[in-house]
């Protein structure tokens, strides 16, 4: 056998020298770890923790969405199983630390992700997305009008107790940061695991044509359920980041179907099969109203008269900028920022 | 007789259409044999019968010594029955070697847990799998493509990659679906030469479905010939070219 030819690449080679990748991992860890000396506690409450989360979440729809190819638009559904279930281990199993209580809420909404995901042994498509709607309704209904999920809280919210690993208090803006970063940097490094291992590439063959993939051996219906299950443990530990991590105090209509559409945006905008275009894409999201917002201070919109109207402006010229998006980069963003690093490398080369 | 695979009486009918009519034949282990009929006299309905695709009305199948009447497509692939298909079905968004890769999913026997933490088992998958991918990808002549991405590739490469996905799991028996289809004279001779080697090398039997009659008389050892669902010729490529029904229905007309 002749020695594989580095052929002219249609696409770059995917493989650079290996200290590169090293030094972009240690790099990244650095700057995610030196994140709460450079930002104050706004930045890091409003925006790097919900971009965290989102992103994270991103990655459990896309792991389901972009690899596996089944539509779920019941995310927030799951998230909202990881937020309940962590409040009630962490108030009736005192004993267990936040790390266990992290895993075990995100294994219950794998189990709820796996028994949701059986119509998609007999429907796709679009058809497999509004069966996922069942999800979405009936979690919210089943946290609305059973208190005792939320310890029979006349409002209905739940509120972590506590929220610590081994006596170190977590509830300070960097301390929530480093507990979501934490969790997160695990999982995405669990992602990619899942991604290139045989599992992943049964994915990917169940996506570009399931029938092929039943043909080669390939187990279609056990995949799909597994992808049910590990995208929902991914979306029941973002969810549980987004109740304590970020929000604090907590319903079920904080996980309502706006937010599956965000997590669905989420995938959209930032790539479908992609792990780091989620954040990307979870950025946008959360970025995005925060500029027309500040935008709108400083343009007099006075003219338009009362503020909701102000409001739907704003949905209107956020919607703009999805659907431009949409038609200019189908690939997501994640392809806009491969191509940006592309041109960026070919130009120093070609000065060098 | 007794073959490597047998069909007794084997129907099926979609929406009262009559796909296949009571068809019998025999393939014995280690030929080539060809299907050839007209559009529609259902050659491709009998492969996807053979493996699982589709559930015949009525009649039975011996693959290997088992019986039965209906299979999933997964336990046929693990008798080891492998499959090309007419329109490439190929992993269009993976590159040549995952598609190849993917091919040897039913010989994976590690665990969930061993391989998304490549332990235990994991490693000599991944070993083992990358050492008969390239083994099926040279043998093919795609190990200049290995990393593309297939559905950059042409289609004659296209139509390589579907037989190297079928072929890397070491199949008993192959169905090739119009593997020279869409190609040119110098192109179905290459691929005749493969299948021969394939059929050779590999040992694997193949029943394949071809229209160019030149071609398939020339390369298989037996030929199967269908008309609306019914057998009208079965035998050794030189009985079948000289049975006045085919050249009536088929060969006279067509060719």
């Amino acid at each position: 056998m002749t020695t594989l030819q580095e052929s002219a690449p249609t696409k770059p080679l995917r493989r650079p020298a290996l200290g590169v990748g090293t030094i972009a991992i240690v790099a990244g860890l650095v700057a995610a770890f030196a994140v709460p000396a450079l930002a104050d506690d706004y930045w890091l409450s409003s925006i790097i923790i919900p971009t965290v989360i989102m992103g994270l979440a991103g990655i459990g729809l896309n792991l389901l969405m972009g690899y596996t190819g089944l539509v779920s638009i019941g995310s927030a559904a799951f998230m909202s199983i990881g937020a309940f279930s962590t409040y009630n281990l962490l108030l009736r199993a005192p004993f267990l630390p936040l790390p266990v209580v992290l895993i075990l809420a995100g294994l219950i909404a794998a189990a709820a992700g796996v028994i949701f995901g059986l119509p998609s042994l007999r429907i796709k498509g679009f058809y497999l997305g509004a069966s996922t709607l069942g999800a979405q309704f009936f979690f919210e209904w089943l946290f609305t009008n059973f208190s005792w999920f939320s310890n029979d809280s006349q409002s209905l919210t739940i509120s972590a107790p506590r929220l610590q690993i081994l006596d170190y208090d977590l509830q300070s803006a960097t301390g929530r940061y480093y507990l979501v970063i934490a969790t997160t940097v695990l999982l995405i490094a669990l992602a990619f695991a899942i991604v290139k291992s045989r599992v992943g590439r049964e994915w990917m063959a169940i996506r570009d044509m399931d029938v092929a993939a039943s043909v080669i051996g390939i187990r279609v219906a056990r995949r799909k359920l597994l992808s049910f299950g590990i995208s929902s443990f991914f979306l029941g530990i973002a969810g549980a980041l987004w109740a304590f991590g970020y929000l604090g105090t907590s319903d079920a209509h904080a996980f309502n179907l706006d937010k599956s559409f965000q997590i669905l945006f989420i995938v959209i905008i930032g790539g479908v099969a992609t792990i780091f275009g989620n954040f990307l894409g979870a950025a946008f999201i959360v970025l995005t109203p925060i500029l027309l917002d500040r935008l709108s201070l400083v343009i007099d919109l006075s003219f338009l008269g009362d503020q909701g109207a102000l409001a739907n402006l704003q949905h209107i010229i956020f919607g703009t900028i999805i659907i431009v998006l949409l038609i200019k980069e189908p690939d997501g963003l994640s392809s806009l920022g491969r191509r940006g690093v592309e041109a960026l490398r070919s130009r120093t080369r070609s000065s060098g | 007789m007794s073959g490597l695979l047998e069909l007794h009486d084997v129907s099926l009918s979609f929406k009262g259409v009559r796909a296949l009519n009571a068809l019998s034949f025999s393939v014995a282990k280690g030929e080539i044999c060809a299907l050839i009929g007209p559009n529609g006299a259902g050659k491709s309905s009998l492969l996807n019968v053979i493996n699982g695709v589709y559930r015949a009305d009525a009649g039975d199948i011996v693959f290997d010594g088992l019986r039965f009447e209906a299979i999933h497509p997964q336990k046929a692939a693990h008798l080891g029955i492998g499959r090309t298909f007419q329109h490439n079905a190929l992993f269009r968004r993976l590159s040549v070697r995952e598609n190849v890769l993917a091919g040897l999913s039913r010989h994976g026997n590690a665990s969930f847990f061993e391989n998304i933490f490549r332990l235990g088992r994991d490693g000599a998958e991944r070993h083992g799998f990358l050492a008969r991918a390239e083994r099926t990808m040279s043998f093919l002549g795609l190990d200049r493509h290995a990393g593309k991405i297939v559905s950059t590739l042409p289609y004659g490469l296209q139509k390589r990659v579907d037989l190297a996905r079928a072929l890397v799991a070491g199949p008993k028996l192959l169905l090739l679906d119009e593997p020279m289809a869409g190609m040119n004279q110098e192109e179905k001779e290459e691929m005749s030469r493969v299948i021969r080697e394939v059929n050779r090398v590999f040992g694997s039997t193949v029943v394949l479905i071809e229209h160019d009659v030149g071609i398939v008389l020339n390369l298989a050892s037996h030929v199967v010939v269908l008309d609306y669902g019914r057998k009208l010729a079965d035998g050794a490529p030189d009985e079948v070219r000289k049975n006045p029904d085919v050249i009536a229905a088929y060969l006279g007309t067509v060719h």
